[in-house]
């Protein structure tokens, strides 16, 4: 899933100072299960939102709606009968989202609520940690299923650098050494001599580095 | 013989190299540059110069290498993946051959998190062993990477290093042997404090014959202090300093542990010389340069022969 924080309260004051009239936007896909920006996480902004403007005297209408999807118009449609009753909207989708949002309402001011972090997985309540990095060509088959481009802090292809230590990263000493768990998991897997086949300089034009990308299905296309 | 490095041409003749390093300043001034170069003149057979090590920026390592090469050394230039994408490192490698640089140290590089721009981006386009391929694909193929014919190939003696002391320990013979594949000539480990494991992983390097196809010159740093023997122990990712080292160095007054501190080094460089398949030693003595000379002659390793 895409994994999220949310924003910082007086980093959200601060994006809304000039504005009264707020639609406070949640979404119920990756977002509301990494628990930053689904319904709950609504609720709690705005009577944040509402409790720090009174104390300063300030008025404030926030309208809290969750959609089902920021990244579909489908979906986003659904406030089209009230989103010019309000100032701003703020979104709590992740990246994709606000901007979809953004889109679909070219005159209306979008705010993120949400820094989009990773694509990973839950490890448990209340602790996610990534796993893909999106690059567009998947390299798991050769490293026991772990990823190093997403999962070792300098992507490197050919095994751990020399602060790989107990297993830990030198980067962060609560971060596994993408490397150790790739040595683990080949000879778990009776498949060490996969380490020593070196992987050649990365193709990175399916990436992000190639420019913004899109996926096509021509079956699938409607026109 | 493949380039007009010294330590290539020394190792062909079978003598035991002796190597060391000059960490560029933190300023434009050549003369920080001239002047670490003049304690180490006479001393080694080549001078590794760092790129921005620690991810601390510092003059560049190319032009920290021309100003050594001006006095007369032979550089070891220091490139590492964590700053440059394939572009500028294909294109810097052309410029080091032609400003007359023979051997290069293919590095990683630490991760910028350690150093004076955490902020920073990091590239890694490609990494060490990719770097050497590269390289090698220069130099030997006269190719770029991207397949097209070098015009002029780069005659560089291809270094990489290496750390017994990381883990996997069980795989660090493989990693070698991957470097060894992919054209690497010559090995620096990182510093060496554990003597009986660097041991059997030169045990693992010749049971697979890697010393006979890449020349190993096992890294040391003297050490000033119980102080820094600890702080290695326990700040310095994939160091291995054994307790007995640090209590010999508590053992002696505080104002005696430097010397102390160089004679371990002495004596590790003696025990490491006679380690079958060692073909040199690199003596990293990170801002105590002045002390290299003294090292060297203690270890026995001077004076260095001429060619």
């Amino acid at each position: 899933m895409i994994v999220g924080n949310r924003k910082s309260l007086e980093e959200i004051l601060q994006m809304i100072k000039p504005y009264k009239k707020i639609l406070l936007l949640g979404c119920r896909e990756c977002i509301t299960v990494c628990a930053a920006g689904g319904e709950r996480e609504v609720a709690v902004l705005a009577s944040e939102l509402k409790m720090s403007r009174a104390k300063d005297g300030q008025e404030i209408d926030i309208k809290e709606f969750t959609l089902e999807r920021q990244c579909d118009f489908e979906y986003i449609d659904q406030i089209k009968p009230f989103v010019d009753e309000y100032e701003v909207i703020v979104s709590m989708a992740c990246g994709a989202g606000i901007q979809y949002t953004a889109e679909r309402f070219p005159k209306k001011i979008v705010l993120p609520a949400i820094n989009t972090t990773f694509l990973g997985v839950t490890l448990e309540q209340g602790l996610w940690s990534e796993r893909c990095q999106g690059c567009g060509e998947c390299i798991l088959h050769l490293t026991g299923g772990v990823c190093p481009v997403a999962r070792c802090a300098k992507s490197l292809f050919n095994g751990p650098c020399g602060g790989s230590a107990n297993g830990k990263c030198e980067v962060n000493k609560d971060t596994n050494c993408a490397w150790q768990l790739i040595i683990d998991r080949l000879k778990e897997l009776g498949q060490l001599d996969k380490y020593e086949e070196v992987i050649p300089a990365k193709d990175w034009s399916t990436s992000r580095d190639g420019g913004p990308r899109t996926r096509v299905r021509e079956d699938l296309k409607l026109s | 013989m493949k380039t007009k490095s010294n330590i290539e041409r020394l190792l062909e003749q079978g003598k035991f190299v002796v190597t060391s390093e000059c960490g560029p300043p933190r300023g434009a001034d050549s003369e920080a540059v001239r002047k670490k170069g003049t304690l180490l003149k006479d001393v080694v057979d080549a001078v590794n110069v760092t790129d921005n090590q620690t991810s601390i920026v510092r003059m560049s390592s190319l032009s920290s290498c021309l100003i050594l090469k001006e006095m007369g050394f032979d550089p070891i230039w220091q490139l590492v993946c964590r700053d440059r994408n394939r572009i500028a490192i294909q294109s810097d490698i052309l410029g080091a051959a032609a400003l007359g640089i023979n051997n290069i140290l293919c590095l990683s590089g630490d991760h910028q998190s350690f150093g004076d721009n955490p902020k920073a981006k990091n590239v890694y386009d490609i990494d060490s062993i990719q770097l050497i391929q590269t390289v090698k694909m220069l130099r030997d193929d006269g190719k770029f990477l991207g397949g097209e014919e070098v015009k002029g190939k780069p005659n560089l003696f291809i270094g990489a290093a290496e750390n017994p002391f990381g883990d996997p320990f069980e795989i660090r013979a493989m990693r070698l042997g991957k470097k060894v594949k992919s054209g690497c000539d010559f090995i620096q480990t990182q510093g060496i404090y554990n003597l009986e494991k660097f041991g059997r992983w030169m045990e693992m390097v010749r049971d697979r014959g890697l010393h006979e196809k890449c020349a190993i010159l096992a890294g040391v740093i003297p050490l000033k202090s119980a102080g820094m023997a600890n702080h290695m122990k326990k700040n310095v990712p994939g160091m291995d300093v054994p307790d007995s080292l640090i209590e010999r160095l508590k053992g002696v007054p505080k104002e005696k542990q430097a010397e102390e501190g160089i004679k371990i080094c002495v004596e590790m460089i003696q025990q490491i010389k006679e380690i079958p398949g060692v073909r040199g030693v690199h003596i990293m003595a990170i801002e105590w340069e002045q002390k290299v000379a003294e090292i060297a002659k203690a270890a026995g390793l001077l004076p260095r022969p001429q060619l």
